[in-house]
């Protein structure tokens, strides 16, 4: 059997367009995607073998592991519920749900991959469009510390570089486009021009941009620290103050170097600059496949987009204090529930070793760095393959993701709504409410 | 730089993209987050040579990799997001949630 | 089963102006006889039909960005959980939750999610889900939309028609939201039109004809809301011209202005700023066709959201503060500005009076609505002092004496003597809101009504009584008591059950795919998962 106009789940870009293949309810071939969603599409849908929980290593009911999930979750003094990043809407307002009736803190991916933007936009806004605006109008791109060619593969081809759109029709003709790294990462090979600035000067560099851009001499000793030229810089404004529709691209190579938000903040002001001579947008590039959605879903629930605590019974937001990273770090949270990341994998190893000596619930799809250390792990169905919802491309455009092959397994949203459901009883309360 | 000293990037690579795919556990996934890329400059200083095994220290933990040449400017080198890389990692986030993640400095040394 | 007994009844679309009757409810509608069951006296209240927010930014991308952007507002109001309530944060850009309490604790029943893109509508669907209790829609944005200014530049019109149709169908939305016509397009380069004649970029159509042409579509459509209109240069010195060409442009065709206070304005440049209110007012006296709402300003903070793009970048200019712009390809844009109205600015205070002189001069409180334009002109909550002072002249002689002087010397607030009366209140909240949607089931207390019903503790000063309703009945049960949710559950949505010829799919299909970056396919939103609570509004075909 074969399925058209597949939904990708893997990346922040969402292609909407894969072929997939099954035969005898397996994934047998994926067409369209890249190396990046073969691999998701064919390694979660294959039979994992998981029993459906385990508890303490034990192989466990579902219902056992929802028993003890919400007890440890209603015991506990300062939850902390994290990740959400590979899972649908659905799921997402279920475990803010959770959060909120548990007084729990909750933090997503974005904290670390693109919260310093998050920062950043809230102390200067953002001028920002849809990729089809970039495909249809861009003429320059600008991608600073972001590498698609490994990070979000089909980019270049479907929204940015090549495609012909409405005021573009030479496609890769009509644009020109620059890389700024530290590195020549493989996504130069795609650029026309590439500037290596030095580690941590992202920000010297943007602000030198600003300058030359309002119209201000500098001398060449001002930028002497950036890597580059006084001539480099001079025209890279050039060309932005001269495109007729500029697009830069910023990567996690400015929110997780020196500056962090102070870096992405002064892209966003250097953008914002330009329109004093052109037409502008800027572009996070979101990362990992529904990051954005929770961001959104966080935002709409209780008013900000990550890091939240209601341990005062209502929302309240601060970064460096209600996210993971700290409240790990700092040996606060007494249990968590990790859903739909590993953050034994890549937060920092202190955080890692917080969530080995608390009672840890992990939901995965299957194992990961996280589920070694958990004391309860519930096996998930896979967003976009065997559960179905909502999900934000990186440009907030939603999408949905179909369910196309059974799964054994349930869905998040179910797991999460039968947790929320048992903490409401054993905190006296009475049924939930809230459906789809 | 000093010997041993480089700055380390941690950023995502398709090989760690596509390994986790197949399972934390897989050779394909450990593979990828277990090499440290850096110029050859730089290997030939430290006296080292593709496939050797360094160890990689920062003020907040240590971890094992295996080396191999890249294009990469002198001083630097990178690392995939994994387990290894945020061993190097500390948990100060300066008040923005997230931690230096890139652009630290590194000592590295070889074991084998 | 329900009987409310001995209140004050205003059900302006029955025509009962404050007769004490009973007002009876079985299975979530107004009945003529409910011989048993709870029974309320409303002895000393005052009845009035569930309020109606006409035209609110509550739902979807750009609301959620102004979420986003500002903390600082959220810190202004923070609301715990109660045992049937979630958490949430309120004031200017209140979260979901909040939103459908803070508007259930008014009285208010039913929510217009003012502007909507095409492709961001899931989004908009999905928080009008989370906003609990209200009963909603949302207004589609069409004014600069691809399709649209390619079938009115090919002169298409049966294609024009067949397309909004499927757009309508496509995103589960209610109405047809024109916002700065060509304007919005041409700023997708920086641009912007500021006559009725200044073509648009990607094709060459001017805001009269767009405005004209989706005025003949949605009548043809029989569509039960008119075209909702945001008319260009919104927001500055002397564009009561261009909204008076506006309304001229569609002749005897329905047309409504939105926040008409925005689009009042007389002089040639800020120094020089007053009033236009009189001269539309007169329009709109004279012509039947023509509905507007306030958009009344509220002197304090605000969260400017608008899909006019090049208005809000001019403002962030005006302001300084910082500034969203999100431009939406084939569609639309959206711009979002935090902004202050100041009484002892003169702009600000001319702002203020004109939108009181537009619902004071317009004689017939059918044809204008009380909105803010939330939260572009204030937030919702401010409704209660709003109508205090439609009511009450002395109050707003004083509070017009605490403002700057130019309220009185640019504009005609202080010879405007009139008061509404509570009948006219109940007009402009909820009636008038209700007819001019098109939703009959709305805005009454006649059999067959939704019962959604507003119980008033009466009260010497309307703003008291305003914000306290003693209860309020969303569809039979009782949701808010004395300002206390009691009943939390999901309201429904209204769509528009359309009929047109299936061809124009595969006649978009090409362009589409060549200028979208998502497939055809999964264009169109699922209503099982997205409207899970619906309503179909029949259209009326000439």
């Amino acid at each position: 059997m074969q399925i058209d106009h597949v939904v990708c789940a893997f990346c922040g870009g969402v292609c909407d367009d894969l072929t997939v293949t099954l035969e005898d309810g397996r994934v047998t071939g994926v067409k369209q995607a890249c190396a990046l969603g073969r691999a998701w599409l064919l390694g979660h849908s294959a039979e994992t073998g998981q029993p459906p929980a385990l508890i303490d290593g034990q192989p466990a009911s579902l219902e056992q592991a929802v028993e003890v999930a919400a007890q440890i979750l209603s015991q506990a003094r300062y939850p902390l519920i994290y990740g959400l990043s590979s899972t649908y809407c659905e799921a997402q307002r279920q475990a803010v749900a959770l959060a909120d009736l548990l007084g729990a803190t909750i933090d997503c991916c974005t904290s670390v991959c693109h919260g310093p933007s998050g920062i950043a936009m809230q102390a200067v806004g953002e001028p920002t469009c849809t990729l089809g605006e970039v495909k249809n109008r861009a003429d320059l791109l600008i991608y600073w510390g972001s590498n698609p060619a490994e990070s979000h593969p089909l980019h270049f081809a479907r929204y940015a570089v090549t495609p012909r759109g409405l005021f573009t029709p030479r496609g890769r003709k009509d644009r020109t486009v620059v890389l700024v790294d530290v590195r020549p990462t493989a996504s130069a090979r795609a650029a026309d021009i590439f500037l290596q600035i030095k580690p941590g000067r992202d920000f010297e560099c943007l602000w030198a941009l600003r300058a030359l851009i309002r119209g201000l001499d500098l001398e060449e000793g001002a930028v002497a620290d950036t890597g580059l030229t006084l001539a480099q810089l001079q025209d890279l404004a050039g060309r932005m103050k001269s495109c007729r529709f500029g697009v830069l691209f910023v990567g996690q190579g400015l929110t997780q170097s020196r500056g962090k938000q102070m870096n992405t903040a002064a892209a966003f002001m250097l953008v914002r600059d330009l329109y004093a001579h052109t037409k502008f947008a800027v572009i996070p590039m979101r990362g990992h496949g529904n990051v954005t959605g929770i961001d959104n879903v966080l935002s709409w629930q209780t008013g900000y987009p990550f890091g939240v605590n209601f341990s005062r019974g209502y929302p309240r937001f601060n970064p460096g204090e209600f996210t993971a990273v700290d409240v790990l770090g700092r040996g606060e949270a007494d249990a968590a529930l990790i859903m739909a990341s590993d953050p034994v994998a890549t937060l920092p190893r202190v955080a890692g070793q917080r969530l080995a000596q608390i009672p840890t619930v992990a939901l995965d799809t299957h194992g990961s760095e996280t589920t070694k250390v958990a004391k309860v792990i519930i096996t998930t169905a896979p967003a976009g393959i065997s559960a179905e919802g909502t999900i934000y491309r990186m440009d907030n455009v939603p999408l949905r993701l179909r369910k196309f092959l059974p799964s054994p397994y349930p869905s998040d949203e179910e797991v999460l709504g039968r947790i929320v459901e048992r903490v409401t009883r054993l905190r006296g309360g009475t049924a939930v409410r809230r459906e789809a | 730089m000093p010997d041993g000293k480089l700055i380390l990037i941690a950023g995502r690579s398709l090989k760690q993209g596509t390994g986790l795919n197949k399972g934390k556990d897989s050779p394909e996934y450990r593979e990828a987050v277990t090499t440290v890329e850096m110029n050859g400059g730089d290997m030939t200083r430290l006296g080292l040579q593709d496939g050797d095994l360094v160890k990689i220290k920062t003020s907040h933990g240590e971890a094992t990799a295996k080396c191999r040449g890249a294009e990469l400017p002198e001083g630097m080198a990178f690392i995939a997001y994994g387990p290894p890389s945020s061993c190097l990692i500390g948990a100060e986030t300066h008040a923005s949630g997230m931690p230096d993640s890139k652009g630290f400095e590194v000592e590295m040394e070889r074991i084998s | 089963m329900l009987r409310i007994i001995n209140g004050e009844v205003y059900d302006p679309l029955n025509g009962v102006n404050g007769e004490v009757r009973d007002v009876c409810v079985a299975d979530g509608k107004i009945v003529s006889e409910a011989p048993e069951g709870k029974v309320i006296d409303a002895q000393g209240m005052i009845l009035m039909p569930g309020g109606i927010e006409f035209h609110a930014h509550v739902a979807g991308g750009k609301v959620n960005a102004g979420r986003k952007m500002r903390p600082e507002d959220h810190r202004e109001m923070p609301i715990p959980r109660t045992p049937l309530t979630r958490s949430g944060v309120g004031h200017t850009v209140p979260s979901t939750f909040a939103t459908g309490y803070h508007f259930a604790q008014l009285g208010y029943t039913t929510v217009m999610e003012a502007a909507g893109p095409p492709l961001g509508a899931r989004h908009v669907h999905e928080e009008l889900n989370d906003i609990p209790i209200l009963d909603k829609g949302f207004f589609v944005l069409m004014g600069n939309n691809y399709f649209v200014l390619k079938y009115i530049a090919e002169g298409d019109f049966a294609r024009l028609k067949d397309y909004v149709a499927w757009l309508l169908e496509a995103t589960g939305g209610y109405a047809i939201k024109i916002v700065n016509p060509a304007g919005v397009d041409t700023w997708k380069w920086g641009r912007n039109v500021n006559s009725l004649d200044d073509p648009a970029d990607t094709f060459p159509v001017t805001p009269r004809q767009i405005v004209f042409n989706l005025a003949r579509v949605q009548q043809e459509l029989g569509l039960p809301h008119t075209i909702h209109v945001h008319c260009n240069n919104l927001g500055v010195p002397g564009n009561a011209q261009i909204t008076l060409q506006t309304m001229q442009a569609v002749g005897d065709l329905p047309i409504h202005i939105t926040h008409v206070q925005f689009n009042g304005y007389g002089g040639t440049g800020w120094g020089d700023f007053c009033s236009g209110a009189p001269e539309l007012a007169a329009y709109v006296n004279e012509h039947k066709n023509v509905t507007v709402d306030m958009g009344q300003v509220v002197f304090g903070p605000v969260t400017t959201m608008t899909a006019d793009g090049p208005w809000q970048y001019r403002l962030y200019q005006l302001s300084g503060h910082k500034w969203v712009n999100s431009d939406v390809e084939m569609e639309t844009s959206a711009g979002i500005v935090p902004y202050r109205f100041s009484k002892r600015n003169a702009v600000n205070a001319v702002q203020w009076a004109v939108g009181l002189e537009l619902a004071l001069l317009i004689e017939d409180p059918w044809r204008v609505f009380l909105t803010t334009d939330h939260p572009n002109g204030g937030p919702f909550h401010a409704y209660p002092d709003i109508i205090k002072l439609l009511m009450d002249r002395d109050h707003r002689a004083e509070v017009l004496e605490g403002v700057h002087r130019g309220a009185q010397k640019r504009s005609s607030l202080k010879d405007l003597h009139r008061e509404y009366s509570l009948f006219e209140i109940a007009i402009i909240t909820r009636a008038g809101p209700a007819r001019a949607l098109g939703l009959r089931q709305k805005g009454h207390l006649g059999p067959g009504a939704d019962a959604d019903i507003t119980i008033y503790p009466k009260a010497a000063d309307p703003k008291e009584m305003f914000a306290r309703p003693r209860y309020v009945i969303k569809a039979g049960e009782i949701v808010a008591q004395d300002g206390r949710i009691v009943k939390d559950k999901p309201g429904r949505t209204f769509y528009v059950a359309l009929g047109y010829d299936r061809q124009i799919e595969s006649a978009i299909r090409d362009d589409f795919e060549k200028y979208y970056t998502v497939s055809f396919e999964n264009y169109p939103v699922q209503f099982d998962h997205y409207l899970p609570h619906r309503v179909a509004v029949a259209c009326a075909r000439e």
